[in-house]
């Protein structure tokens, strides 16, 4: 996993709430076998029309924006558990997305990838969405050793909460089965005192 | 303090707690499928490390394989390679499979409990959102990522946060024509799609309790449509009555044991929950979908609401744009294109029956496009031998081989474009069943009788004399 600390980047506006993973990449593109090139599908019936042309309407495709950030609307991430979702933002260039609310398996997915959720509150996503969306080359700067976000362009610093352990994790790319495979010893003497029915 | 049914099952799992209170988890059995298990199989390979315990997975093909001619060799060739990957995969790791044309082949949320492999206070995971399925035993089941399955499979435990809890608590007697699947879009049409993150959910209440394990499956299968982490019903003589028996259940004196000890698995009285909600039975219609997510539910008689009604009026409009429906109208009369029964939410043998008992000499209308796609190669074979096969062909419906099918439309049942689909399925997003597709969730009852008429009608209007409960 690549390593997170300092992330400094404009960012693109998906304003819309309740992304869901389908959205994120249709189940018909997971059929490959490896975690690379997903970047491709990112979006898809959002970016592309049936006939593979870029939809002019959606953010993606508008060239006036770009970054490495994603501030989306509220509960990102929702539904199936696919890491897809998180393999194809991370594959297109993101390594961060910022919204007021992530669904839980997208969240655990996106540490598990080194993309970084960052959660901020509904009035400082909704200044965000609206700074972004007017000036394309606004920079966002995330701090993750401070765990804090600062938009310098309207004032803001906040402060974001992450899970110490994941922090570590994020900030030296280690990832969980590192970790665990150090504990396996306990796992050996938890079983052996378990009883299952 | 008394402890939650979820607290004692989760408890009883932890190996150890570790830096920012994330615990160790300890995992009875994982399922895997094609889908989301080649990356994990890769990591472990690159690694260098073996499975921890091959005995506790089980794999199944079921997401992306074809519904018809299911003893041909796949032709989608992404998709052969993809199944064939598993093959191979569990083949070198010496893993369980039940691959296409096993007698035990299925939706993994169907063969799990039909086998009896599930059972209460057990850890199940797998790498499908709704795992939550496995809840309805009283066993703490919940989908995770690709990476999950791979720690999984390399030490048996999961690293996670400890979730929240909550109770919904559904009381009082359903009316006539109303079924679990009714139940459980009520709930999320009430708490939003969200409403659940964060959360842990035990469902209970004189409702919950009279449901059989089929029904209970069904409600425990969409928690995570409301954002829960998972559902569960406390088991009772109904859970150990359907465990009974089956291939994977325990016999003799441990069936003694293990009911003596299922039987502790309750929230006990003054247990805390973070969250409950209580609803009543009869305040439940038939339900059905009108957006692009499971939040967006109504009864059926209910009119879609107006941009008024509503907090965020251009999510509304978008998805109401996509759908081809306006605020504050009616669905009833909306003619309907196709109907799909199948999916982990609805395609066990209960589902069939009612099905089948409302169709039986009846037509499905001619506008409609009706397929029937069994959760298992078991429910194919009960359905066979108890005719529902004949009746639900002779009303014009399309029976197929099992697999996850047009629910997510990976293989190649496919809902075209700006076509309408009532589906007893879980997920109404947008594209879900195909690009453009419009889907309407609905139960399994509601979709028979749709099918036969043509379009969305109130089904307790058509009722059988007596109908299947």
């Amino acid at each position: 996993m690549e390593k997170f600390s300092k992330l400094l980047s404009s960012a693109i506006p998906l304003i819309q709430e309740n992304v869901d993973t389908d959205q994120i990449i249709p189940a018909r593109f997971l059929k490959a076998t490896s975690r690379e090139g997903f970047g491709e599908h990112l979006f898809k019936d959002w970016r592309f029309d049936e006939y593979g042309e870029p939809k002019s309407n959606f953010i993606l495709n508008d060239s006036e924006y770009s970054g490495s950030i994603l501030v989306a609307g509220e509960n990102f991430g929702c539904g199936s558990s696919r890491e897809h979702a998180a393999w194809a933002l991370v594959d297109y260039g993101f390594r961060a997305v910022i919204s007021s609310y992530f669904a839980d398996i997208f969240k655990g997915n996106a540490l598990n990838n080194g993309l970084l959720p960052v959660q901020v509150s509904s009035n400082t996503l909704r200044e965000l969405l609206a700074v972004v969306q007017l000036d394309p080359m606004t920079l966002l700067e995330i701090d993750l050793e401070a765990q804090l976000l600062r938009v310098n362009k309207i004032g803001i610093q906040e402060h974001f909460e992450i899970n110490t352990y994941k922090k570590t994790c994020l900030l030296n790319g280690y990832d969980d089965i590192d970790f665990l495979m150090s504990q396996i010893d306990k796992v050996s003497a938890f079983e052996r005192k378990y009883i299952e029915f | 303090m008394g402890k939650t049914l979820f607290e004692k099952v989760w408890n009883n799992h932890i190996v150890d707690k570790v830096e920012g209170g994330q615990e160790i988890l300890f995992i009875d059995r994982h399922f895997i499928h094609e889908v989301t298990s080649p990356q994990a199989f890769d990591g472990i390979r690159k690694r260098g490390i073996g499975l921890y315990d091959k005995n506790r997975i089980v794999a199944t093909a079921d997401h992306n394989v074809p519904t018809k001619d299911q003893h041909l060799p796949i032709k989608d060739e992404l998709s052969r390679l993809q199944v064939d990957m598993l093959t191979y995969n569990c083949k070198e790791f010496d893993i369980e499979l039940y691959g296409l044309g096993h007698k035990n082949q299925g939706i993994v949320h169907v063969i799990g409990p039909e086998l009896g492999i599930t059972k209460p206070g057990m850890t199940i995971v797998c790498g499908d959102s709704h795992t939550s399925t496995h809840g309805a035993f009283g066993a703490v089941a919940f989908g995770i990522g690709t990476s999950q399955v791979e720690q999984v499979m390399a030490s048996q435990c999961l690293l996670v946060q400890r979730p929240k809890t909550m109770r919904i608590i559904i009381d009082g007697e359903l009316g006539k024509g109303i079924y679990s699947k009714d139940i459980i879009l009520y709930i999320i049409s009430k708490l939003s799609t969200s409403g659940g993150t964060g959360h842990f959910v035990e469902y209970a209440g004189s409702a919950i309790q009279s449901l059989s394990m089929e029904a209970r499956m069904t409600i425990c299968n969409m928690s995570i449509e409301m954002g829960a982490r998972g559902g569960m019903i406390a088991p009772d003589e109904t859970t150990f009555e359907y465990i009974k028996g089956r291939v994977y259940a325990p016999s003799g004196e441990q069936w003694k044991d293990a009911v003596n000890y299922w039987s502790t698995l309750y929230s006990d009285k003054d247990a805390v929950f973070n969250k409950e909600y209580v609803f009543k039975a009869e305040d439940i219609e038939p339900m059905i979908t009108y957006g692009t997510n499971p939040g967006m539910g109504m009864g059926i008689t209910q009119h879609i609401p107006t941009t008024q009604e509503v907090e965020r009026p251009d999510n509304l409009l978008q998805s109401l744009n996509y759908m081809g429906f306006n605020p504050g109208e009616s669905l009833l009369n909306t003619p309907i294109d196709h109907v799909f029964i199948g999916s982990c939410t609805n395609s066990r043998i209960d589902d069939l029956r009612i099905v089948a008992d409302f169709v039986r000499g009846k037509k499905k209308a001619d506008n409609v496009q009706a397929i029937i796609v069994p959760g298992s190669k078991q429910v194919e074979a009960q359905a066979k031998a108890e005719g529902l096969h004949d009746i639900l062909f002779e009303a014009g419906f399309e029976l197929r081989g099992p697999g996850c099918s047009a629910c997510l439309g990976m293989n190649e049942d496919k809902i075209p474009k700006m076509e309408y689909c009532v589906s007893t399925s879980n997920r109404n997003y947008e594209g879900r069943q195909g690009p453009g597709a419009r889907t309407l969730l609905v139960s399994p009852l509601t979709a028979a009788v749709i099918a036969v008429k043509g379009k969305v009608v109130d089904p307790r209007k058509y009722l059988n004399q007596e109908t299947f409960v």
